[in-house]
């Protein structure tokens, strides 16, 4: 029985010498290209292609249906003599500067109070990253009938309480309209940034705290010199991004005001949609989103070097 | 053999999040004790309770003016504007039968699963190339993915909006499933790499040995350990694909083919007064898809989001 199992089924083949289609197929250039492809395929049509070709368009008279000719910088020109492009330039780095440090102080502290013993802790977190799954669109639009300038839940719940007389133009004043998409922003992005922050609390180890504590530090003290540094890289990388979505906002201003009262929450990118896609001056449009592209680099160059030198601090080796 | 990628399978679960707060529960006791109920009711309750009821008082808003009778809408002296005693589903009724809401929710689903589909699937090969074959330059081209996922959809729309036109896809969905891998895939990828780099390297040596073909090792060994990250990557690609805007917005034209979140800002948004109830029922069904599959999937999700970050 055990010699008929031995027994091989069929005679063995002779080992054969490895042609060259077989090395080819085991090269791992040649098999990495084809892993590669169906991936650069799509970033190259439509990421690396676009990006060129809107560095170009900016170069160009194009509007809708019409291929434009060179013009040189004059779009560039244009924009610099246009006081509506520096309101809308203002208007970012506002929204952007003042929503990104409220969200991380906010979602810092979010994170830290989540990060307590408590019952229902892992309800609570869950409940707490809705706002952030929920479409902007579909919340922005929550937000406008809650910033309504007639039937607005806030002005009503003030004047019960006395403290105004009359309804407040949420998004109809300047001032008031920005605070509101800024108030918007925070909401929908705190929940990210606590959530990611939350998961950075939960690597560091607890008898760091109790050392500490017992060597008589206060609670300032604990996360000052234990909590923030052992976070800072997880602090870079999602203020990166957070600045970065910010900066780049389209859909929450679009939903609530469309850039108005007179153009005082025109982020650069509604105004590029603006200008190319309603305006039809495509060319115009691309110069204005192009624009954007310095900030953007500014803003991962400084994240990027933050993280190398906390590395360097830290003892890791410069990778 | 069979049972061992089952037991890595549970390790990798229990890695992608729930584990981690099973173990932090382990030593969080810690000095919690030192605090007394008074103190943590103000320094940890009561903040936590006003940022919570902040962050979901719009979608109790949402869901009570779907509910509300029109008149209780706009009076807000003579009923409390915050409950109602008579729901109505009059708004919810309009909009599933009386405009082309139901054809907008599945366009944003079909485009939605379409394109989440087609980025898992380039992201899988292009993540494991990246990780495991580590072919000449692997490094670099890492390191252009990751910065791909930083260039922004308001800064390619303008050129695309020409690209699609350019090639015929124009008002069509396949403008929107074409589109949408290029945000999608430098994400997942990322997001697959930090799994994929967990699985260990001995599987695969062994199966190579045994004569198995790259395809073979990454079908029947890798993929299966790490079903967890392409949940993880599958649901968050959907979440952003259903919250796309931009895109939408400018590639489509036509009322039957719009998505939901353009279509209820253009569609539903006229000079009516009594559009709030509609509006607003429309955006709460809107969301409600992804708030249930989020039910389901919390801690893929988190897992996901933070993955992306923590890489």
């Amino acid at each position: 029985m055990a010699d008929v199992a031995l027994q091989p089924r069929t005679a063995r083949r002779p080992i054969r010498e490895a042609s060259r289609w077989d090395l080819i197929k085991a090269n791992r250039n040649y098999l990495g290209f084809w892993f590669m492809l169906p991936a650069m395929v799509f970033l190259v049509l439509f990421l690396a292609y676009p990006l060129g070709l809107g560095i170009w368009i900016s170069f160009t008279d194009a509007r809708i249906g019409r291929p434009g000719a060179f013009v040189g910088l004059e779009n560039y020109e244009w924009l610099w003599g246009d006081s509506i492009f520096w309101l809308s330039v203002f208007n970012t780095l506002l929204y952007t500067s003042v929503a990104s440090v409220i969200k991380f102080a906010i979602g810092l502290y979010l994170a830290l109070l989540l990060n307590e013993n408590m019952p229902f802790k892992a309800m609570l977190r869950a409940l707490v990253l809705i706002p952030f799954i929920v479409p902007t669109v579909l919340s922005a639009l929550a937000f406008w009938w809650i910033f309504d300038s007639q039937f607005s839940i806030i002005s009503w719940s003030l004047k019960q309480m006395g403290l105004i007389t009359d309804n407040i133009n949420f998004l109809g004043d300047v001032t008031w309209a920005r605070i509101c998409v800024i108030f918007a922003n925070i909401w929908r992005g705190v929940p990210f940034v606590a959530i990611t922050l939350l998961a950075g609390l939960q690597t560091v180890s607890p008898s760091l705290y109790e050392a500490a504590t017992l060597d008589g530090a206060t609670s300032w003290q604990r996360f000052r010199f234990i909590t923030y540094p052992l976070l800072t890289p997880i602090i870079a990388v999602v203020m990166t991004f957070s600045v970065l979505f910010t900066f780049t906002d389209f859909q929450l201003i679009w939903a609530m005001t469309r850039g108005g009262p007179v153009n005082a929450t025109h982020l650069m990118a509604t105004l590029s949609y603006q200008r190319a896609i309603i305006g039809g001056v495509l060319g115009e449009g691309a110069a204005i989103s192009n624009a954007m592209i310095p900030f953007l680099l500014a803003a991962i160059m400084v994240s990027w070097f933050g993280l190398q030198r906390r590395k360097w601090q830290q003892g890791e080796n410069n990778d | 053999m069979t049972d061992l990628p089952t037991q890595r399978l549970d390790l990798k679960g229990v890695l992608s999040g729930s584990s981690r707060t099973a173990a932090a529960d382990d030593h969080s006791v810690g000095m919690s004790y030192l605090e007394s109920l008074p103190r943590r009711l103000v320094t940890l309750y009561m903040p936590l309770g006003i940022i919570v009821v902040v962050l979901l008082f719009p979608f109790y808003w949402m869901a009570l003016t779907a509910i509300k009778p029109d008149e209780q809408l706009l009076d807000l002296n003579t009923y409390n504007p915050f409950w109602t005693w008579n729901p109505t589903f009059k708004h919810i009724y309009k909009l599933l039968f009386g405009s082309y809401y139901p054809l907008w929710l599945w366009n944003t689903m079909y485009v939605a699963v379409c394109s989440t589909v087609l980025s898992i699937f380039a992201s899988v090969l292009a993540a494991y190339a990246i990780v495991r074959l580590r072919y000449r330059g692997a490094q670099w081209v890492g390191g252009l993915i990751f910065l791909s996922y930083l260039v922004p959809p308001s800064i390619l729309f303008i050129p695309l909006a020409t690209v699609v036109f350019q090639y015929g896809l124009f008002d069509t969905p396949f403008a929107l499933i074409l589109t949408y891998p290029t945000i999608l895939i430098p994400f997942s990828t990322w997001l697959l790499m930090g799994y994929f780099k967990t699985i260990p390297f001995e599987l695969e040596e062994c199966a190579l040995i045994d004569g198995a073909s790259r395809w073979q090792i990454l079908t029947k060994i890798v993929l299966p350990l790490a079903i967890p990250g392409l949940i993880s990557a599958f649901i968050f690609c959907f979440t952003l694909c259903w919250n796309e805007f931009i895109y939408a917005l400018t590639f489509l034209t036509s009322v039957q083919n719009k998505t939901v979140p353009v279509a209820i800002v253009n569609e539903f948004v006229d000079g009516d007064v009594y559009r709030w109830g509609s509006l607003m029922a429309g955006a709460l069904a809107g969301s409600l898809p992804l708030v249930i599959l989020y039910a389901f999937f919390v801690e893929h999700y988190v897992s996901a989001m933070t993955g992306a970050v923590k890489e």
